[in-house]
This record gives structure tokens, sequence and C-alpha cells, in this order.
């Protein structure tokens, strides 16, 4: 289980610029923290730099006792703004394959499907739902396989509120049984969360 | 040449050296140059070649350049993979397109050794067949470099390949020698005959250690050129910001 | 286990789907295949001599053409920011999208291979031959090719550039397959050039993956 997320001293480059240096962020098991700053100001790389894919400038980012290979092999979710689902195949093959990929069972990508309120569109290709649907698509990767980090960029933003709030009870039960929530937002969370500003 | 990476990694040394090497390499090409030529025009005609074995003076030291220059692209790519050393990727990145153009050199001389010898302009032979695949994978590696924006990504891209070119080279050469085998027909002319007179073997080493030298010092300035152009890049990119 | 079964059963669906998949480089294959006797004449003689290595440059070429997109949309989309961050070693992963580009690939090309090279002129009893060597080659063109693809990830003119890449790397295996093909038309012994296709081809299954998922790092990174 994870249940430490220390990221000392941080810096980060992107094509020869130098996005910001010297960010600290400690969260423990239950803690989320929102990030926020203008467009470009890193935040996507930061959460890219956590799930251990882009390099560090300099720094630290370190998960508690457990190795940092294996955090990101078996313990972060990522959910980006690019969602990896192709749109030629159905919502099922799609949730089915990733849910499996990331270490759920057919069982468990079931219980999401229903709770994302996806059964419906199990039969539908992907390029057929729309932004929203294809969110809710995305996120349901979260509950198929449980893992302890969720890092998530914009998560709300093609979400309607009835949704957004919805979004927000699963986090807080995330939260609640000793998960940890990164999240890259415009608008507040529905969550307590550590605001950390980022800027150069 | 002995690659000395530990005393050079650093950029300032590596500039204090180069600054009086390159020089020093370029005048010592000349002067090699300059003897192998006059060994090399001083040297009778061949019996069978006539005249035109003196091109083999040029030729053979391009071709055995090129291979040369490979390995030292090979073996920078290594270092700058290996250790993320900004001055090994200035190496591998100069020294690609000297090594394209002696390769492009001994093709061509080749070319024209091969009219008078064989009648035609190109023969596929193991050989100039080697080379000219050679050729395509400087091309593919300077492709490569050219087209990723970013400078880092381009780097370590183009080195994984320079690597995989290296492995692949002694597998081409050995496939070019097995088809050149299977068509005999095709093959005329075998440079590995018999033992080469003192008379010519003299011009030769002289010109092969001459197109070293100047290598070296082709290379030393290519990668001075480098490293100035990275600095202006940085201090353009401080300058802009503040 | 599953997971990787998972995996080739989702690259396998992909690459038939990708781009019209089998369809297309089929399509092309025996676009090639045509167009040469429109080039070189129709004689017979002249047909018959060139028909096996023809069919076997024209299938390496197909196979170059449905290389272009094996990394470039899972790149593009996010997915390999996802497979890379999995239990499965990216090796693994590389290896199985290059095996789920043969079977939807190379398995369809290798059955119209021979068929194209009878119809250019070369005796059926070559067909067998064909078919092995376009399956076997397929796999040596898959996972080289894979390198040039995810090596030129992120590039301009992706495509072209996965082919300047890839191009020279190919000669050892179109001369394998091309000399077996050769010697068998000839009447000669053919084994060597086959096994040496074969040893080509097992080479590239071993390394080309620990190239392919360097490249990957770097594009992602």
């Amino acid at each position: 289980m994870i249940a430490d997320l220390e990221i000392g001293n941080l810096a980060l480059r992107r094509g020869g610029r130098l996005l910001f240096q010297g960010l600290e962020l400690r969260l423990k098991a239950g803690e989320a923290a929102a990030l926020t700053g203008r467009n470009g100001a890193g935040k996507t790389s930061l959460l890219r730099a956590i799930a251990g894919l882009v390099g560090l400038e300099a720094g630290t980012i370190g998960f508690g006792d457990l190795d940092p290979v294996l955090a990101r092999s078996d313990h972060i979710h990522l959910v980006g703004h690019q969602d990896g689902q192709k749109p030629a195949r159905t919502v099922r093959e799609e949730l089915d394959f990733w849910t499996l990929w990331t270490g759920g069972t057919s069982a468990s990508a079931e219980m999401a499907a229903r709770a994302f309120e996806l059964t419906p569109l199990l039969d539908l290709e992907v390029r057929r739902l729309s932004a929203g649907q294809r969110r809710r698509l995305a996120l349901a990767r979260l509950l198929a396989a449980p893992r302890g980090l969720w890092l998530l960029d914009e998560p709300l933003s093609p979400l309607d509120a009835d949704w957004r709030a919805r979004f927000g009870a699963m986090m807080a039960q995330h939260l609640a049984g000793g998960g940890m929530i990164v999240a890259a937002v415009h608008d507040p969370l529905p969550i307590p969360a550590k605001a950390l500003e980022i800027s150069a | 040449m002995i690659p000395a990476p530990a005393f050079l990694s650093n950029p300032e040394r590596f500039m204090a050296f180069s600054r009086w090497a390159a020089p020093m390499f370029g005048a010592l090409a000349a002067g090699l140059g300059l003897a192998g030529l006059w060994l090399g025009f001083a040297a009778p005609e061949d019996y069978q070649q006539g005249d035109t074995v003196r091109i083999m003076f040029i030729h053979v030291p391009a071709a055995y350049m090129s291979m040369f220059v490979y390995a030292c692209l090979a073996g920078a790519s290594f270092l700058s993979l290996i250790f993320r050393h900004a001055l090994a990727d200035a190496a591998a990145r100069a020294a690609a397109p000297l090594g394209a153009a002696f390769t492009f050199l001994a093709l061509v001389t080749g070319s024209l050794w091969g009219r008078p010898m064989w009648g035609t302009w190109w023969e596929w032979d193991a050989r100039m067949t080697s080379v000219l695949i050679l050729f395509l994978l400087y091309v593919s590696y300077m492709a490569l470099r050219a087209s990723l924006d970013d400078e880092t990504k381009a780097a370590r891209a183009a080195a994984i390949l320079a690597l995989v070119g290296i492995v692949n080279l002694p597998v081409v050469k050995f496939s070019v020698d097995w088809w050149n085998s299977l068509h005999q027909g095709a093959s005329v002319f075998r440079a590995d005959g018999p033992a080469m007179p003192p008379i010519f073997l003299w011009p030769l080493g002289l010109m092969a250690l001459a197109y070293t030298a100047a290598f070296g010092s082709l290379w030393l300035v290519g990668i001075r050129a480098e490293v100035w152009r990275r600095r202006a890049e940085a201090a353009a990119l401080r300058a802009a910001r503040s | 286990m599953s997971r990787a079964l998972a995996l080739l059963r989702r690259e396998t669906a992909l690459a038939w789907g990708r781009g019209g998949g089998p369809l297309v480089s089929v399509g092309f294959y025996a676009g090639v295949a045509t167009l040469l006797p429109l080039a070189i004449g129709p004689e017979p003689a002249r047909l018959v001599a060139v028909a096996p290595g023809a069919a076997w440059v024209a299938l390496a070429l197909a196979a170059l053409l449905s290389l272009d997109r094996l990394f470039e949309r899972d790149y593009e989309d996010g997915a390999l920011d996802l497979l890379v961050m999995s239990p499965t070693p990216l090796e693994i992963t590389c290896a199985i999208k290059c095996l789920g580009q043969w079977i939807a690939t190379a398995a369809p090309l290798a059955l119209a291979a021979p068929i194209a090279a009878i119809a250019l002129g070369a005796e059926p009893r070559l067909a067998p031959l064909i078919f092995a060597c376009a399956l076997v080659g397929g796999l040596a063109f898959s996972f080289v090719g894979g390198i040039g693809a995810a090596l030129s990830l992120g590039a301009r003119r992706g495509g072209l550039l996965t082919a300047v890449i890839v191009l020279p790397l190919f000669v050892p295996p179109v001369i394998f397959g091309g000399g077996a093909l050769d010697a068998m038309a000839g009447g000669l012994p053919w084994a060597s050039g086959f096994l040496l296709l074969s040893a080509y081809a097992a080479g590239a299954m071993a390394l080309g993956p620990i190239a392919m998922a360097a490249a990957c790092r770097n594009a992602l990174s």
C-alpha cells in the first residue's frame, strides 16, 4: 500500500525552459493536493514526473518506504487530458483491457461501470460517446483497479454539475479509505485538499 | 589517438585542450598528406592498372575512415547515453557529417576507380555495397537528429540509433559478403589478392594517418562549434527571460 | 500472463483495424506486384528471373508501410503513458505490440506472397518456401521496424523518417530471404539462407525490444 508522497526541492524543465524550482509537497494517506497555476506553469508535467514519465531537473520524489519503480507500476493511477481510449473500440473492450492492465478483474470492471453508469453504453464504440461520458469511462479505471495514489489532470472539466458532485463523493471515499489524490484543477476540488500554486 | 573521455569530460578542460590540439592535428594532417601524395605520385605505375592505381591512395583511407568514424560516433553515443554527458553528445553530433563525408568520398573515388578497372561506374561488389549501406546509416542518423525538435530527446534517440547501427554493421557486412558469394559472377576485383609491395604501402599508410589526423582536427573543431552554439543558445534563453 | 494476453489481443485487434489493417498491406503488396511487369515488360523470361526477388522486396516494403503507426497513435492519445505504468516491463510490452502487428499484417501478407510470386512467373514449387520466408521474415521486419517506429515518435514527418531509419536495417533479412528463394529457384541448397533469416529474426526479437523500450521512454520524457 502506498501511504506517503514526498516531493523535495523539485525542479522540472521542459524543452529548455525551467518550469519551476524548489517545489515541496508532502502527502500522507487520506490527504489530497490541488495544483493550481496558469496554463503552461507545469501542472501536467508535475503529475507526469510523479508518475515517473519525465526526468527531474533537480530534487526528489519519494513514496515513503515503497520502491519508486514498484509504486509506479502497481500503486499509481494517472488520468490525463488524453485518456488513451481508442475511438474504434467499444466501451467494454477498453474498460476491460485497462482494468486488467492496471491490476483489476472483470468483476471490478463491472462494478466500476455501474458506479459510473456506463453499463448501458458498454457496447457502443468510444467515438460515439460525449466528452462527459468519455471522461467517465477514463475515470472508471480508478474504481476498477484499486491503486492508492490518483494523479488526475483536470478531472472535472468535461463533467456536468451532477457528475462533479458524484465524482467528488468518490474521491472523498477514496481518501477515507486511506488513498491519496493529486489533482491539477482550475475550479476548486469538492473535497478538502492542500492547495499548491505552481509558478516559476 | 587514444580517447580520454575522463580527462576531457570537463568542458573547460576540453576547450583548453582542443584550442591548440585542433590546429596541431590539422598541421599534422597537411604534412602527412603532402608526404603521402608525394610518395604516391612517385610510385611506379601498376603493371595492370597503370596510373589509375593512384586513386587507391585517396580511396582506401576514405573507406577505412568511414568505418573508423562510425565507431567513434557509436562510442560517443554510448557515453552520452550512459553518462548523459553533453560533451559526448556534442562529439557524436559533430562526428556524423564528417563520417558521411568520408563515406561519400569513398563511394565517389571507388566509382571513379571502377570505371577504368571494371568498365562500369558502379559494381555491386561486397565492399562497395557495405560502404553504401554505411552511408545510408549515416544519413538516417542525421535525418533522425534533424527531425526531432526537442534537442535532449533528439540526442538520446540518435544515440540509440547509433548503437542499433553498430550492432547491425557486422551483420550487414556478413550478409553482403554472403550475398556476394552467391553471385560470384558479378565479383570482378578482389583487393585481398597478392600482398601489396612496400612502394604502394608507404604512401597508403601515410595517407591513412593523414586522414585520421584531419578527422581528429575537424572533429575537435566541430565539437567546439557545437559547445559554442549551445552556450549561445543558453545565453539567448537567459536574456529572453530577464 | 493474462495481462500479456490481453495486450496481445488488443494490439492484434488494433493492428487489424489500424488504417485498414491487412487489407491495405495486401492491397499495397498487390499494387507493387502489378506495377512490376508494367515497368520491366511482360516477357516471361525476364519476369521469371526476377519474380521471387521482386515478391520478396515488395513484401519488405508492405511490412514497412504498416509499421508507421505502431507506437504513434498510443503516443499521441496517451495510451503509451498508461502502458508504461504497469508491472509488465516496457520491453515485453513493446515485444507484444510487434507480435500483434505481425499476426495482423505479416500472416495475411504471407498468404498473398506466394500468389503474387507465381503470378509474376515464379515456379509453383517455390510457394511453400516463399510462405515460410514471409512468415519468418515478417517477424524480423516487425521487430526491426518497431525500432524505427519508436525512434521517430514525435518527429516531423514520422512515417518517412521510419522508412529512412529502417531500410538500411532491412538489408540482412532481405538478403537472406532473397538468397534462399534464389537458391531454391536455381536448384541449389537453400537451407542456409532460410536458417540465417531465422537467426536474424531471433536476434531481432531478443534485442529489438530493448531499443524500442529505450526509445519509447525517451519520447515520453
